[in-house]
């Protein structure tokens, strides 16, 4: 191509940015160079979870203690409603129980805070998102890993309860790590797929908590799903538990409670804990990146 | 892409009839209460084609240039002409209704603020900030002692480990513009009333726009200061009502527009 003296004469404006090289600024970048560009920010992502795990306790006199604080404190409440007065641990040893019962508490509230944080992900930063260039699933990822950092904290209160009513560590604490790993998987998909949907309806931020806690009672957080659906018909009591939320609690507490044995556990549940955690993090993955150019319009 | 001639002009940033419409929730006109919005949706589902109690707000309407390499173009207008939007359309933060912009490279918005945040200390906010802008940690690291010189933060004692939010609202913007300022861009944009803090710090912060302006291909600046788009800039847009009003060399287009204010 020979240049005239004026050779941008009468280009429009769709032929001019080609013969110049540029391209279309916003414009979403393909799955693979996504996935590039937010392994490039992995250090954002650390950086911006861990920073607001500490900025969530820093007026507070006790600090960070707080972290392990507020769990102590969930689990205590737990304890005096289900564990004393409605004495929900039927078919269960108080030794039993109690560890089941804030194993539950804190493996939910991990689901649950990715949930609702994932929502506000996009809508509650939209001055972030509109001020900086990142791949937007950087903050939902980035709020799930937040809630895992919390969740490490609330394991320390887990293991003093756990030993406290006489589980001891053994090889089979090793399975904490695969049962975490694959969790956040399943929640960071979570969290995307709410950030897409909550960027567009910010009124799922008022609507989700009642759905997480139909999700909280249905997963048998405080009562064992096969003792309490002993009377339904058994496919009831399959669905119930075979929901990840399910799935992922009954897995920590087999891990950390010597007395809870693999006949509590549903068939194939190592499968299906993964086939969760691969479904809907690439599902929403995918899901999330589809609308990645319209997040900045809120 | 051509080899440029010499003399030849590089387009770096082309708009093409931007639109750029906002979308607001809950301010429809009408009352507040629970049942007017109550019966808003109870409309919306009889099938009404617009999307009610959203309403719209088309703060772009239709704007085209072209930039090329070397320039710095001044973005000028009343309160509410539709200046930053423009600008953060260009920079691909919000996506236009219609119309397109193509840019060389990716533009960047001179701004943190949203990244950082008050409850961590000056340090921990540096960091953070560094990683939003996409620098690496290593370039954090090298730049970290300048950011704080800059700054002047710690000239008055050990204040760059303290929270945020004990600072000053001065020496809040002056930590700011000092990490947002600290990454050199192509295609650098900076909205308006950037340069804040005393006497002293404006002069030092004046001094790394021009620094940054030397290294940019291009750059765009907001400014509601008719002196520094004088100083700075050799093109203006004048932007009125979300349309481009008057676009060409600053004299002239300042000369309209300080009649047209009626200064």
């Amino acid at each position: 191509m020979t240049a005239p003296p004026s050779p941008d004469e009468g280009l429009t404006a769709a032929q001019l940015a080609a013969k110049y090289g540029l391209a279309v600024s916003g414009a979403r970048p393909a799955l693979r160079e996504y996935v590039r560009q937010l392994w490039g920010r992995r250090h954002f992502i650390m950086a911006f979870s861990r920073a607001k795990l500490a900025s969530q306790y820093s007026q507070a006199k006790l600090g960070q203690l707080w972290q392990v604080a507020t769990p102590l404190l969930n689990a205590a409440v737990y304890f005096m409603i289900f564990g004393l007065l409605l004495d929900a641990g039927r078919g269960m040893s108080k030794e039993v129980y109690i560890p089941f019962l804030v194993t539950g508490v804190f493996v939910f509230t991990f689901t649950q805070s990715s949930v609702m944080t994932g929502v506000r992900a996009i809508s509650g930063n939209l001055g972030l998102v509109r001020a900086l260039h990142f791949p937007r699933a950087s903050l939902p990822i980035s709020f799930a890993l937040q809630q895992l950092q919390q969740l490490l904290y609330s394991m320390l209160v887990l293991f003093l309860v756990v030993i406290g009513f006489g589980s001891y560590p053994d090889a089979s604490w090793a399975l904490i790590v695969p049962v975490l790993v694959l969790q956040f998987c399943f929640n960071s998909g979570l969290a995307l797929i709410f950030a897409r949907a909550g960027a567009k309806t910010p009124d799922l931020a008022q609507l989700m908590p009642f759905v997480m806690r139909t999700w909280m009672y249905a997963s048998g957080v405080m009562f064992s799903i096969p003792v309490f659906l002993a009377d339904k018909p058994q496919w009831v009591a399959n669905i119930l538990q075979w929901n990840p939320a399910a799935i992922y609690m009954d897995l920590m507490r087999f891990a950390l409670i010597e007395e809870y044995g693999a006949e509590n556990l549903p068939a194939h549940v190592w499968a299906v804990a993964g086939g969760w955690a691969a479904l809907v993090a690439l599902g929403g993955f995918v899901y999330f990146w589809q609308a990645e150019e319209r997040y900045g319009r809120g | 892409m051509v080899e440029p001639l010499p003399g030849q002009r590089i387009p770096t940033v082309i708009a093409d009839e931007v639109h750029i419409v906002y979308r607001v929730n809950g301010a429809k006109s009408g009352k507040g209460s629970a049942t007017a919005a109550l019966s808003r949706i109870v409309k919306r589902g009889r099938g009404a084609g617009e999307e009610r109690g959203v309403r719209k707000v088309h703060a772009v309407r239709g704007v085209s240039f072209v930039a090329h390499r070397g320039e710095a173009v001044g973005l000028i207008g009343s309160n509410g002409s539709g200046k930053s939007t423009l600008l953060r359309a260009i920079a691909g933060l919000l996506p236009p209704e219609s119309g397109k912009v193509y840019t060389d490279g990716q533009p960047s918005l001179l701004g943190v603020n949203a990244a950082l945040m008050n409850d961590l200390t000056g340090e921990r906010n540096v960091t953070l900030g560094g990683l939003a802008m996409g620098m690496s940690r290593e370039q954090i690291k090298e730049r970290y002692q300048e950011i704080v010189d800059f700054s002047g933060i710690n000239e008055k004692g050990d204040f760059i480990t303290l929270p945020m939010r004990t600072y000053s609202s001065g020496m809040q913007a002056r930590l700011r513009f000092s990490i947002a300022a600290a990454k050199d861009h192509d295609v650098l944009m900076i909205d308006e009333a950037l340069a804040t803090g005393d006497a002293k710090f404006r002069g030092r912060s004046e001094e790394r726009i021009r620094e940054l302006r030397e290294h940019a291909g291009t750059v765009f600046l907001v400014s509601h200061s008719n002196k520094s788009i004088r100083d700075t800039c050799d093109r203006v847009l004048w932007l009125e009502r979300g349309e481009l009003r008057l676009d060409g060399p600053t004299e002239e287009v300042m000369r309209e527009y300080e009649k047209f204010s009626g200064k």
